[in-house]
């Protein structure tokens, strides 16, 4: 009795709810696997009056008002030059953002390579009209018009920075110095189970690149353009890296505090990772091996179903202004986009510290891109791997 | 019988209305509202996402669970995770018992109502951040590897932290169950020549089981659905939350996501009806 | 002997539950940043950082809104199905306990990405976005409970002969509430309601999947600044603050309602 008491309210709510399921996204079109064509959306013609908010979705440390730091703001003056009051939703991984992009709620995101794609295809957010962002033009050119934010010429937002993951070590326990991502793939390494490694889908795109390199024969052009051998190849190197693991990092005051008590001593970082650990007396040092890196560059995109898209345009010309810019570069660590932007930063080293100008250093860097089952190197006899695919291949590298 | 139950088999009018005023509200926002929200999530797992575009294809499809029983990393973290939520409710019961045994038997009432204090406030303090102390406290060269040593990040990590994190939950419905026992039940035993163990084996456990059950749906149910702990302590390992977690933004696969999460739902409606005949349900 | 071994459990108990909090509060005057070990410089410049910090004050408000928002309507849920449960016999008497602790049994993200997505495909379409309110709407779900089973627990102990005496010396309903019942279970509202509002106060996974934009509770906001460096210290010092401060409604209560409500039930 009493379990059948259960079961039928279970049951109830199945009927009354599955009726009122629906309706939630349906709102863009999109081609199945195959055809890949983006959904076919309007840009802004020309620029109106604000509408007085902007809803965000930023990385921690995108979107500063002073509250964290009053020294630290971009937005208050935004607010009253625009009259846009800015709403922020701080996301803390790419996947998160798409699926707050496609909730509607938001204008704009700062979206990382692995999700611009995703947004693009998913027609979640519009092209933009660069021609209401004067501050465009004095964007590095070695970040416009890029696989991650641009689909035929055209471009889907505006970039915001860039880095790379680069490989550090402890130099008082990884002797001699590595020079190459062999030494995180090592089977017979010495710091076994001192090995760190992004935990992300993405990091597949790490081995991917080591590969490229040094096994030819498997044809990778593009550490995310990966065919069924590739991708199988790149997974297996990973389940095997995954015993000399000693754990996976997402955030970077996990990464920080591991390299400096010594429970992690090689494995993937950001620069700003390393110069925090430093900063804190770690004996770390950050290297862009020889097989080169992965990377990321962000780009601040608009909604396709912007509520207020005066208002994020307006933002997004702020953003990548030259004061702007600077702020979170230094604030974030990271690469400013805008070339007038390393004049603006308060440590004058800092375009120097994060290669900012250094077209030749950036060259060797393969920025996250999204995934698709169309190969995005171009290739057309085969299909490659979604980010679906990465994502379970991931769950499984991990075990 | 319950006291001041209407025993009255049928309802009279006046009642009725009563009774419906009573339990409309909260019917229709936990019976309709949250049942159905977690209907419809169910429901969606039998549903699959466009790989491209991420939009859902609302089309019947078993895929998903086909998955899930197929892969093998799905069962082995199925069963790590029930082992680190029996593990932790094991230990919590340990340290509970006696440490409720004494606030309510052996604490005079002045320090009992301190003490009380002392595992209600650790509550407040945040989830993460006492996660991630004991990230300090366990690090390579951290405080506890001078004094004890440290097991590092891992599973066994995860476990002491997690019952960190629960006990207060394990100890409070104990308490609570302890104090309605009446001392001079206690010494009825003692007074028979039953020792201490023998009582509490005989008399009090029994006693207690209600509350123990009603403990550890938090600690069981809490530690199955963390995600959070094992990203900060647990090395690489994974839990089944981390599964959802990484599934319903990775590829934004809610259907999948929706799957995976059936599995922890089952095993604690299992649970829960399994647990509700000793009266547990009460005693939260 | 016994008493002296459970002495000894209680005390490394304690020391259990405060060593962690001991660390919070070390590090809080840790001049490093992301918490190293041993302390290298001892500075109260995060203390000074965190009390210019706006955002967590703001954070902290927001909590206390949805903390109060979930408490209050899990006190008149919890009370009504308390009185139909106790008071009343129907069909399904049995499954409305299990119905009420569903929501804190199940795992939070299960709890969190039904809501969020119900709402998403229900509410929202009628014009009510994800904001606070929808915060406060998944709190109190699982909220309910605490105030429940107390009120429950009162009735149960305290019978109905008072009130039926009330209502036969010619006291209307709405006397017999205002004089018998309510301060019947004014302690057991008192604790449950505690309860409510420490688990909303604390939560972090429902609220991750419920709040609209903009809407950042305290454990959302130590969520993003634990993750930057800059930031972490800050977060040692509000939560060594909130330690020092929970002290105080739980000892409130304590003085309030008897040692009883403090505990008595989770």
């Amino acid at each position: 009795m009493r379990h059948r008491t259960l079961t039928t309210i279970l049951a109830a709510g199945v009927l009354v709810l599955a009726g009122c399921g629906g309706g939630g996204d349906d709102s863009s079109s999109g081609g199945g696997p195959g055809g890949l064509s983006v959904p076919k959306i309007d840009k802004l013609a020309s620029l109106g009056a604000g509408e007085g908010t902007v809803n965000i979705i930023a990385w921690a440390g995108y979107v500063e008002d002073g509250s964290t730091d009053p020294k630290v703001d971009w937005v208050s003056d935004f607010e009253k030059e625009t009259g846009c009051q800015v709403n922020t939703k701080v996301a803390g991984t790419s996947d998160e953002m798409v699926t707050l992009m496609k909730t509607g709620e938001y204008d704009v995101v700062s979206a990382s390579g692995d999700a611009s794609l995703r947004l693009i295809y998913g027609g979640d957010v519009a092209p933009v009209n660069t021609d209401l962002i004067k501050n465009y033009a004095d964007v590095f050119d070695g970040l416009k018009d890029k696989a991650w934010n641009s689909v035929n010429n055209q471009p889907y937002g505006v970039p915001h920075g860039r880095g790379a993951n680069l490989l550090m070590y402890r130099t008082d326990t990884v002797k001699p110095a590595p020079t190459s991502w062999s030494a995180v793939f090592d089977a017979n390494s010495p710091y076994k189970g001192k090995i760190t490694a992004y935990d992300s889908p993405i990091y597949i795109a790490d081995a991917a690149l080591y590969l490229m390199k040094t096994k030819p024969d498997l044809g990778i052009k593009n550490p995310y353009a990966l065919d069924d051998t590739q991708f199988k190849a790149a997974t297996d190197l990973l389940t095997e890296q995954n015993k000399l693991i000693g754990e996976y990092w997402s955030d970077y005051t996990k990464e920080v505090q591991a390299f400096k008590s010594g429970d992690s001593v090689l494995g993937t970082t950001w620069q700003v990772i390393a110069n925090l650990a430093a900063a804190d007396k770690a004996p770390v040092e950050a290297i862009l091996p020889s097989e080169g890196a992965t990377g990321w560059s962000d780009t601040w995109m608009i909604s396709s179903k912007a509520k207020h898209p005066n208002c994020g345009y307006l933002w997004m010309n702020h953003i990548i202004s030259p004061k702007a810019n600077a702020g979170v570069a230094e604030w974030f660590g990271e690469a400013p986009a805008n070339k007038l932007s390393c004049a603006e930063t308060a440590d004058k080293n800092h375009c120097k510290t994060f290669h900012a100008e250094d077209e030749a250093y950036f060259s060797n860097v393969w920025y996250w891109t999204t995934p698709l089952a169309q190969c995005v190197d171009g290739r057309t006899d085969v299909t490659c791997k979604d980010y679906a695919a990465w994502t379970q291949a991931w769950t499984t590298i991990k075990g | 019988m319950d006291p001041g139950v209407d025993n009255d088999q049928g309802l009279g009018g006046r009642r009725r209305w009563q009774l419906a005023a009573l339990l409309s509200a909260p019917m229709l926002w936990l019976g309709v509202a949250y049942l159905g929200a977690l209907a419809v999530l169910l429901v969606s797992a039998f549903w699959t996402v466009n790989g491209f575009t991420g939009e859902v294809v609302r089309e019947f499809s078993l895929q998903n669970f086909r998955t899930i029983a197929t892969e093998e990393v799905y069962r082995n973290v199925t069963l790590r995770s029930v082992g680190v939520a029996v593990a932790v409710t094991v230990i919590c019961v340990v340290l509970a018992l006696p440490m409720a045994f004494y606030m309510a038997k052996v604490a005079s009432p002045r320090t009992r109502g301190w003490l009380v204090i002392a595992i209600l406030t650790p509550l407040w303090a945040s989830y993460l951040v006492k996660a991630y102390a004991w990230r300090v406290l366990l690090a390579n060269d951290g405080p506890l590897d001078s004094v004890i040593g440290t097991p590092g990040y891992g599973l066994v990590a995860v476990v002491i932290v997690l019952t960190y994190l629960w006990l207060p939950y394990m100890i409070l419905p104990i308490y609570a169950g302890l104090e309605r026992l009446p001392d001079s039940l206690l010494e009825a035993s003692a007074d028979l020549g039953a020792r201490g163990g023998r009582t509490f084996r005989g008399v009090v456990l029994p006693i207690l089981i209600p509350s123990i059950f009603a403990g550890s749906i938090f600690t069981f149910s809490l530690s199955l659905g963390d995600y959070i702990t094992v990203q900060i302590v647990g090395g690489k390992s994974q839990l089944i939350g981390n599964l959802v977690y990484a599934n319903v933004g990775a590829a934004n696969n809610l259907p999948f996501a929706a799957a995976i999460a059936c599995v922890p739902v089952i095993i604690m409606v299992v649970y829960l009806t399994a647990v509700r005949r000793s009266g547990a349900l009460e005693e939260l | 002997m016994t008493r002296w071994v459970l002495r000894v459990v209680m005390a490394l108990g304690l020391l259990f539950i405060y060593v962690p909090l001991l660390l919070v509060l070390v590090n809080s005057f840790n001049g490093d940043r992301t918490f190293g070990w041993p302390p290298h410089d001892f500075t109260t410049r995060w203390w000074t950082a965190a009390w210019n910090n706006g955002g967590a004050r703001d954070a902290l408000w927001t909590s206390v809104k949805a903390g109060l928002g979930a408490t209050a309507i899990a006190l008149v849920l919890g009370t009504m199905v308390a009185f139909a449960v106790q008071r009343f016999k129907f069909f399904g008497r049995d499954t409305v306990s299990l119905l009420i602790v569903l929501p804190i049994a199940l795992p939070g993200i299960v709890t969190g990405i039904a809501l969020d997505s119900a709402w998403r495909s229900v509410i929202e379409p009628l014009g009510l976005g994800k904001g606070l309110f929808s915060v406060i709407v998944g709190h109190a779900t699982f909220c309910v409970v605490t105030v429940y089973n107390n009120v429950l627990a009162r009735l149960r102990r305290s019978g109905i002969s008072l009130e039926e005496a009330s209502a036969d010396l010619g006291a209307r309903p709405g006397q017999t509430f205002r004089y018998i019942t309510f301060p019947m279970i004014r302690s057991a509202l008192l604790a449950g309601g505690l309860l409510a509002f420490a688990l909303s106060f604390d939560e972090i996974i429902v609220t991750t999947f419920t709040a609209g934009p903009g809407i950042q509770t305290l454990p959302i906001w130590i969520f993003n600044n634990l993750f930057r460096p800059n930031q972490a210290p800050v977060v040692n010092v509000v939560a060594a603050v909130l330690i020092v401060l929970s002290v105080l409604p739980v000892w409130l209560a304590q003085r309030v309602a008897g040692p009883e409500a403090g505990a008595s039930r989770t």
